[in-house]
């Protein structure tokens, strides 16, 4: 399970920095929504894999630690509108700049 | 410690988050006046909070106050020692330039503007508050979430490209910010800063990759907000686009970055901190060297006022750093100095340049010839006077901030010709940088002042006035003033006491 969610982490990451790269705001919204996927996985396991153990200390021989999972909350819903947010802005820049590139110009344009 | 004096710690989070809800809920009802007036009350509240707190803290105590009274670690705790409540004052004295210039007019473009402005201030005060990693995030998000906000506050195209290149860079770094907190919390178990500083040391061998892989990340992140080479293009372009009350409040927010930095690399990384011992400095002395002739050379290119006021924030980040770097009480003391002094005489330039620019029609504030200004004699005075002190020229403080820091570098042979040469020399760009702008702006002007922008009213000014009064003020008390940061920098070298505050609560009555 370690190998598989570490792959995981791994390609979400990669895929989102390709895309982020792009330098086009669709792919750049993408790229960092994949990005927030790969990190929130990641806080996720930095409290260790386990299945099947409850968050708190009991009368069990093991718990899963619960504060991975707090900050995994805090960060997705902090992603979460933050990704709302960079959309619309880029629906706003789309509009006024008349350019998806986040330059706000195409390449090789001129311009101030 | 008793308990009244431990609420007061929260007053600086409590005011600017209440005011903001409340105008978010009243703000439809709420005349423009009326946003104003509540707007500079709590701004003026946040000052006496941290006037206060400066009073509480100025004998070294250290305030502690663990949130929901959940002791450390495992509760969030706000620390306030003398370094935090340092930056909690510049903030409320730089906020309430930059309100007063906003109030002058920028602030009519949106209604939100000052729940947006109390917001980024909540923010702010929060990230120097704050005595947890992952707390810390989440503050950094509350400003820059803000700071989105005001930065395309009143529009145009080219406040939405350079907000929309800030938005994304920041958000990648957040996503780092977490990378970093979690390759942290994984392997030491604590997010808490002071439990972070005990643990630190008696991290395994085989770990010991990892963890550094991880504080490493982090420092990326806090070189990035405080806009530290390579680092760096993002603050330019967005701090000219933006509007100048914005801009000057944004001469803070740099600051948190090099406030997280100096704090990670005191408390973590000092020198009992085994395989991680001095992991920061290095970095910082490096980087900052080449961030201060980056920025000069930066400010000597520049076409337009705005930008070149941007180049010189990353000198003085870049000087900063530098002073940091080298680590020592001395060196410390002088950062700490020039840290308030290039805040204040950014926040005055930005609020100048805006001055400047309003005046000059449709050529703004590019460095371009064109007719006389408005007020030209005493524009152009209080440029000279900017200027001498961006540049840090005598009698200034920013003069006595680098007299302090190369006196300091004085017992650093290894990195002293470098200190030397580049300081001064960053110095001197900036001097000819400067008086160009000077030049062009005021003495190749010809023809009689435009009719078109009507003469502003003088109490525009008195936003610059102030900030460049504080600058004066800095330079007048600057023996207090170097007592206390003195002070801060022996605080600072002995983490041991603040380790023990924080965490001592947890043997405590609670």
């Amino acid at each position: 399970m370690e190998a598989l969610i570490a792959i995981l982490i791994g390609l979400l990451t990669a895929a989102g920095i390709y895309l982020l790269l792009a330098a086009r705001t669709f792919p750049v919204v993408l790229g960092l929504t994949l990005l927030s996927y790969g990190v929130n996985l990641f806080l996720f396991a930095s409290g260790r894999l386990s299945i099947g153990q409850p968050p708190v200390i009991g009368d069990q021989a093991g718990y899963t630690d619960p504060l991975p999972q707090a900050l995994v909350l805090t960060a997705i819903v902090i992603g979460f509108a933050m990704t709302a947010f960079v959309i619309m802005l880029a629906l706003k820049a789309r509009a006024e700049l008349g350019s998806d590139h986040v330059d706000g110009r195409e390449p090789g344009e001129v311009g101030e | 410690m008793s308990a009244p004096s431990l609420a007061w710690i929260m007053a600086p989070l409590l005011i600017p988050l209440g005011t903001a809800i409340l105008m978010l809920l009243l703000g439809p009802l709420m005349r423009l006046k009326a946003r104003r007036a509540f707007s500079l009350l709590a701004v003026l509240a946040q000052l006496s909070a941290a006037l206060w707190l400066l009073a509480l803290v100025a004998q070294g105590d250290i305030l502690v106050q663990a949130l929901g009274d959940w002791p450390a670690p495992f509760g969030i705790v706000l620390v306030a020692d003398r370094l935090a409540v340092w930056m909690l004052l510049l903030t409320a004295l730089l906020a309430l330039g930059a309100l007063a210039s906003a109030i002058e007019g920028t602030d009519t473009a949106s209604r939100h503007f000052h729940a947006l402005f109390q917001l980024q201030l909540f923010g702010l005060n929060g990230a120097f508050l704050t005595g947890d990693l992952f707390n810390l995030f989440v503050f950094f998000e509350v400003l820059l979430l803000a700071s989105y906000g005001l930065l395309l506050h009143g529009g145009g195209a080219r406040r939405t490209r350079a907000g929309l290149q800030f938005v994304v860079v920041n958000l990648a770094g957040s996503t780092l910010f977490l990378f970093a907190a979690g390759t942290l919390y994984g392997l030491t178990g604590t997010l808490n800063l002071a439990d972070l500083a005990q643990r630190l040391p008696s991290i395994p061998p085989e770990d010991l990759g990892l963890v550094r892989a991880g504080a490493l990340l982090l420092f990326g992140v806090f070189a990035l907000k405080a806009a530290l080479f390579p680092l760096h293009p993002w603050l330019p372009s967005s701090y000219a686009a933006t509007s100048p009350a914005v801009a000057a409040l944004f001469a803070i927010m740099t600051k948190v970055g090099v406030y997280a930095l100096l704090r990670m690399q005191t408390l973590l990384f000092g020198p009992e901190a085994g395989g991680f011992a001095g992991l920061y400095a290095p970095w910082e002395l490096v980087l900052g060297l080449v961030s201060i002739a980056l920025g000069a050379l930066g400010a000597l290119a520049a076409r337009e006022l705005g930008l070149q006021i941007g180049y010189l924030v990353i000198l003085s980040v870049g000087t900063l750093l530098t002073a940091f770097g080298l680590g020592s009480a001395a060196a410390l003391s002088a950062g700490l100095y020039y840290l308030a002094h290039s805040t204040l005489a950014a926040g005055a330039a930005f609020l100048l340049a805006g001055q400047i620019a309003q005046r000059r029609g449709v050529l703004r504030d590019r460095l371009e010839s064109g007719p006389v200004l408005a007020g030209a004699p005493l524009l152009g005075g209080l440029f000279f006077l900017s200027a001498v002190l961006l540049a840090g020229l005598p009698p200034f403080s920013g003069f006595l901030g680098k007299w302090m820091l190369l006196s300091a570098a004085l017992d650093h042979p290894a990195a002293l010709g470098w200190v030397l040469a580049l300081v001064l020399g960053g110095g001197l760009l900036a001097v000819v940088a400067l008086a160009r702008s000077g030049s062009v702006l005021f003495l190749s002007a010809t023809g009689s002042p435009s009719r078109a922008t009507p003469p502003a009213a003088s109490s525009a000014l008195a936003p610059l006035l102030w900030l460049l009064a504080l600058c004066l003020g800095l330079t007048l008390a600057a023996g207090p003033v170097s007592t206390f940061t003195t002070a801060i920098a022996t605080d600072l070298l002995a983490p041991e006491r603040y380790i023990e505050a924080v965490l001592g609560l947890a043997g405590g009555s609670h």
